[in-house]
């Protein structure tokens, strides 16, 4: 039981968003003032290309050692008095937070935002154990009242409307009084509905038993997780309750602070635009004994989930990804059809090469073929993940292993057949644009084509020129 | 769990190929981690002194952060009221129990109500000192212990920070080579080391930029110039 | 991205690949090209034995065929100082793909990789290669250039273009901020995924329209078919047309997608 899968929907997913005005303005935030940050950002910065490359060469290394990082980080973290966790499966994850949970008798958690409790099922499972889990990034607290999953890894509620948060309030918050003014009309304005989430969530981290959160870096050097916000609710729920969880997996460990510097370089930038996020946090166990605040305990749940699979093969390069959500951003599909049509934890482009690996090719198989291979991924990856080839890689799976669909194969089969005997190439094309063109007459184009409706459904289909192919006129002398 | 901890690990040396004890690929780990050797650090980190401080104060301004600068600590209690006053707040203030904040002239401002300890719910103004400010981003480095509790970086509407400018380095790197210097290594190191840029924003509506979402929605510094005017023309290229 | 062989050879034997879209659907562009080729003092020839590049096997997981199809392709291509197609899309296949569909067979595999450091697209083997600085050409029109994806990405065409359209008499160049763009064709993309290609397509023509243009250009039949085709059915006034056409002067055909009320044979 990890999150909710309708990747196999995607085509039906995909249907519904393209229907849906909300995520028609959500997605031209995303690919117009989203994508454009970036660009500016990055270009703002001389060397950023560079850092580019010294962050793929710190991740590499990395990845090359990972094993003994890991121990590295884990004595360390030990050592500043962090409990370490190993978790295999999101089975292991979830029971090992809702122990932790139990034993400090906790009937609240506030959580600052986790891709890794998204992909494990968190909220739902904690919730089934009558522990109530309060998301505090507002993003996520927004969908958690929506009771939906996260449509951007770094924007969860970026499909929404503020129309729609206003109501969300308006359902939830009794005592909702936008500008302070009871009843008052329903301001939609971001800043009032910030001010609202803030003002109801504020109890919410000093009540909470438990806090829990993800982390961007573990760090070898001393055994600190790192956390990178704008909000600062991340901060007030590792430091407000008697116990910090930190939940996250095994790619995330880096060895050094000057390591960590080179990344949070183009991590930012890539993400949001920012130089740098707002709050960049570097935490090293539990409170000390002569400390004025913070956690009493610190436990690291590390979650492999099929990880440490990746090493050594066609996938490894994937765990370079830091979670910017450039690739998404900048995606020509993710800018149409938006993050749940991926009908799973990571949406876009990251999703597309890393959900088949995490949630069966079977169920994800059409992630990858929904995809242009525009590159457009690859280009703005900071860290230069090859997004498409390993994309390719798993069409290539479904097609050995035989999950593609049936007709598709046998059409693509014939087709090569086909285009392996030139001359019969040459014949059946023959046969098949002589009839394009006679059904186009002097139109030059067709509006309905069998076979091919998802193309004429809303756009005409060139019919080829008068007077038969380029290698048959060739061959008849014709040279101009 | 330990079980799991053996099957990740044997897994992941699968994937190398290689065993634990690798003699080689430990002498890599132990080099990077021994030498904490720089990346690539841009060109407008690694700037002389005072223009570092004027960088970072051109950054964090962009940030909309605001700055005084004074000229010496005698002046602080002066521009910690000013800037209530300015904001129309109470004066009362949940201050860091910090030494130096504590030896600050406070009797010649009477009316300020200084209270001491972690942050709370309610408080709407908090003061504490920096270990350094990062002139490339417009970085406040901050860290946990007896005299720095961090809750007071995020829980009041407003957060004044005292910095010296000799405080101020050019890069992260530079600032977390001294904050290991100053702690004795990482085996010191703080529970908390807190990097502030700018005030807290969310833009997960709509994508528009709104500051104050759970942390402070102002940030102040209030920045001593320690460093002597004429030594820092004098580094002037 | 590209590195131009030092000096290239005088009166390079060219080998012509013509690409599957061009050979069924635009030999005009196919003729354009042999012009500016042979203009520009290539020996030129077309081999019988092409057909595909493959794209449509190998971006389909089918990698068995499309090492089948693409031996083909090297040996139908084998002598040829350099091999030329007016399209980025498979020049880029030819160039960036085909070496590692041979990761097995040594012998192969450094056939190929001989034969890639010898595939060019067209726009950037005349002015990278052949130093091509400008040609002779008129048409005046507002034209705006759709960088398609593998070709910019790829195999870096993206000024190439551009520095010879700059020469052609009476054409304006606007640019789209969106030049760069995908377009949403994406090979069998655009039928299995129809409606979100046709949508990517939307925003594709909506950003040619703002431009005021009203000739579109590119360099790759997949993405121009594509944009025609939408274009057309919304209505728009946008002549569409691959860049050798213009760059050859060769702009008597109707643009693609229109209508050839003047008869069934080019002249």
């Amino acid at each position: 039981m990890s999150a909710h899968i309708t990747s196999p929907a995607f085509k039906d997913n995909a249907k519904a968003a393209l229907a849906d005005p909300n995520l028609r303005k959500a997605m031209a935030i995303i690919a117009g003032p989203m994508a454009g940050r970036r660009v500016e950002s990055a270009s703002e910065l001389p060397e950023f290309e560079a850092l580019r490359d010294e962050a793929v060469k710190i991740k590499n290394h990395t990845l090359a050692h990972m094993d003994i990082y890991l121990e590295r980080f884990e004595a360390a973290a030990t050592a500043r008095g962090a409990h370490v966790h190993w978790c295999r499966t999101p089975r292991e994850a979830r029971e090992t937070v809702l122990a932790l949970c139990r034993s400090r008798n906790a009937r609240t958690v506030t959580k600052g935002k986790s891709m890794v409790t998204e992909e494990i099922g968190l909220n739902a499972f904690l919730e089934q154990h009558s522990i109530q889990p309060v998301e505090t990034d507002l993003g996520e607290y927004i969908i958690q009242l929506a009771h939906e999953p996260p449509s951007h890894i770094i924007g969860p509620a970026l499909h929404k409307t503020r129309e729609q948060v206003a109501e969300l309030f308006e359902e939830h918050h009794p005592d909702y009084a936008p500008n302070g003014i009871k009843p008052g009309p329903r301001s939609t304005e971001p800043q009032t509905l910030v001010s609202e989430a803030r003002a109801v969530l504020r109890e919410r981290y000093f009540q909470a038993d438990v806090g829990i959160t993800g982390a961007n870096f573990l760090v070898a050097e001393n055994g600190a997780t790192m956390i990178v916000t704008n909000e600062g609710n991340g901060d007030l729920t590792q430091s407000l309750p008697k116990m910090h969880i930190v939940v996250t997996s095994i790619e995330k460990v880096i060895p050094t602070l000057e390591d960590v510097s080179t990344i949070l370089r183009v991590l930012a930038r890539s993400a949001t635009g920012q130089e740098m996020s707002v709050y960049t946090t570097v935490s090293c166990g539990p409170k000390r004994p002569d400390d004025a605040d913070g956690p009493e305990e610190m436990h690291i749940v590390l979650l492999d989930n099929g990880r440490s699979e990746m090493l050594g093969g066609e996938l490894q390069e994937l765990m370079r990804c830091i979670r910017c959500g450039a690739c998404m951003n900048n995606c020509p599909v993710y800018q149409s059809v938006g993050g749940h049509a991926y009908g799973w934890v990571y949406p876009g482009p990251i999703g597309a090469a890393l959900d088949p690996h995490l949630i069966g090719l079977e169920a994800a198989q059409h992630l990858p073929n929904a995809s242009t291979f525009c590159g457009k991924c690859q280009e703005v990856c900071p860290m230069r993940i090859p997004l498409p080839k390993i994309m390719r890689h798993w069409r290539e799976q479904a097609h050995d292993k035989r999950i593609t669909p049936p007709m598709q194969r046998w059409g693509i089969e014939a087709w090569a057949w086909l285009a392996q005997r030139p001359a019969l190439y040459r014949l059946a094309t023959r046969i098949g644009m002589t009839a394009l063109r006679a059904v186009a007459g002097s139109k030059g184009r067709l509006r309905s084509l069998p076979l091919a409706d998802g193309w004429t459904a809303q756009r005409d289909f060139p019919a080829p020129q008068p007077g038969g192919s380029f290698m048959a006129q060739w061959k008849s002398g014709r040279r101009r | 769990m330990s079980n799991s901890r053996e099957r990740i690990f044997n897994s992941l040396r699968r994937g190398l190929g290689r065993g634990p004890e690798d003699a080689k690929a430990q002498a890599a780990v132990n080099a990077r981690l021994s030498a904490m050797a720089r990346n690539l650090v841009p060109q407008r980190a690694q700037l002389p002194h005072p223009q570092q401080v004027k960088l970072f104060i051109e950054k964090i301004t962009a940030l909309t952060v605001t700055v005084q600068r004074v000229a010496s600590t005698a002046a602080v209690p002066d521009a910690v009221a000013d800037y209530l006053v300015l904001h129309n707040l109470p004066t009362e203030i949940r201050m860091a129990p910090h030494d130096e904040l504590r030896a600050l002239p406070w009797q010649k401002r009477p009316l300020l109500q200084l209270s001491e300890g972690p942050g709370r719910a309610t408080d709407l103004v908090s003061l504490t000192p920096a270990f350094a400010g990062i002139a490339e981003t417009g970085t406040l480095m901050l860290h946990s212990g007896p005299q720095n509790p961090t809750t007071l970086h995020f829980t009041p509407d407003n957060h004044i920070v005292v910095l010296r400018a000799s405080q101020i380095s050019g890069s992260m790197e530079d600032a977390f080579a001294k904050l290991r210097a100053q702690v004795g290594g990482a085996d010191h190191w703080p529970r908390t080391v807190n990097m502030v840029t700018g005030p807290s924003r969310t833009a997960d509506i709509e994508g528009v930029p709104v500051l104050g979402a759970h942390g402070p929605r102002r940030l102040h510094v209030v920045l001593i110039e320690d460093v002597p005017q004429d030594a820092a023309q004098a580094q002037q290229p | 991205m590209l590195t131009p062989p030092q000096e290239a050879p005088h009166n390079p034997r060219v080998g012509l690949f013509v690409t599957c879209l061009v050979d069924l659907f635009r030999p005009s562009v196919g003729f354009a090209s042999v012009k500016l080729l042979e203009e520009a003092g290539c020996r030129l020839e077309v081999p019988d034995a092409q057909v595909c590049c493959g794209q449509p096997a190998y971006n389909s997981g089918d990698r068995k065929d499309t090492a089948a199809i693409a031996r083909q392709v090297i040996e139908a291509f084998d002598g040829y100082d350099y091999v030329v197609a007016p399209s980025g899309s498979c020049a880029g296949m030819l160039r960036d793909h085909y070496p590692a569909l041979f990761a097995g067979d040594p012998e192969m595999k450094a056939r190929a990789e001989a034969f890639a450091a010898r595939v060019w697209e067209l726009t950037s083997f005349l002015v990278d290669v052949l130093k091509l600085e400008t040609i002779q050409a008129t048409l005046p029109a507002k034209a705006t250039y759709h960088d398609s994806c593998s070709g910019l990405r790829e195999l870096g065409v993206k000024r190439q273009p551009r520095q010879l359209l700059a020469g052609v008499n009476g054409l304006e160049l606007i640019e789209s901020p969106a030049a760069e763009t995908c377009c949403g064709f994406g090979g069998t993309f655009c039928v299995k995924y129809g409606e979100v290609s046709a949508d990517i397509a939307g925003r594709k023509t909506q950003a040619i329209k703002e431009t005021g243009a009203d000739l579109l250009l590119a360099g790759d039949m997949g993405c121009l078919m594509n944009m025609a085709g939408k274009l057309q059915r919304e209505g728009a006034a946008v002549t569409v047309r691959h860049v050798a056409e213009v760059l050859a002067g060769m702009t008597d055909q109707p643009g693609i997608g229109e209508p050839n009320w003047g008869g069934s044979e080019p002249r």
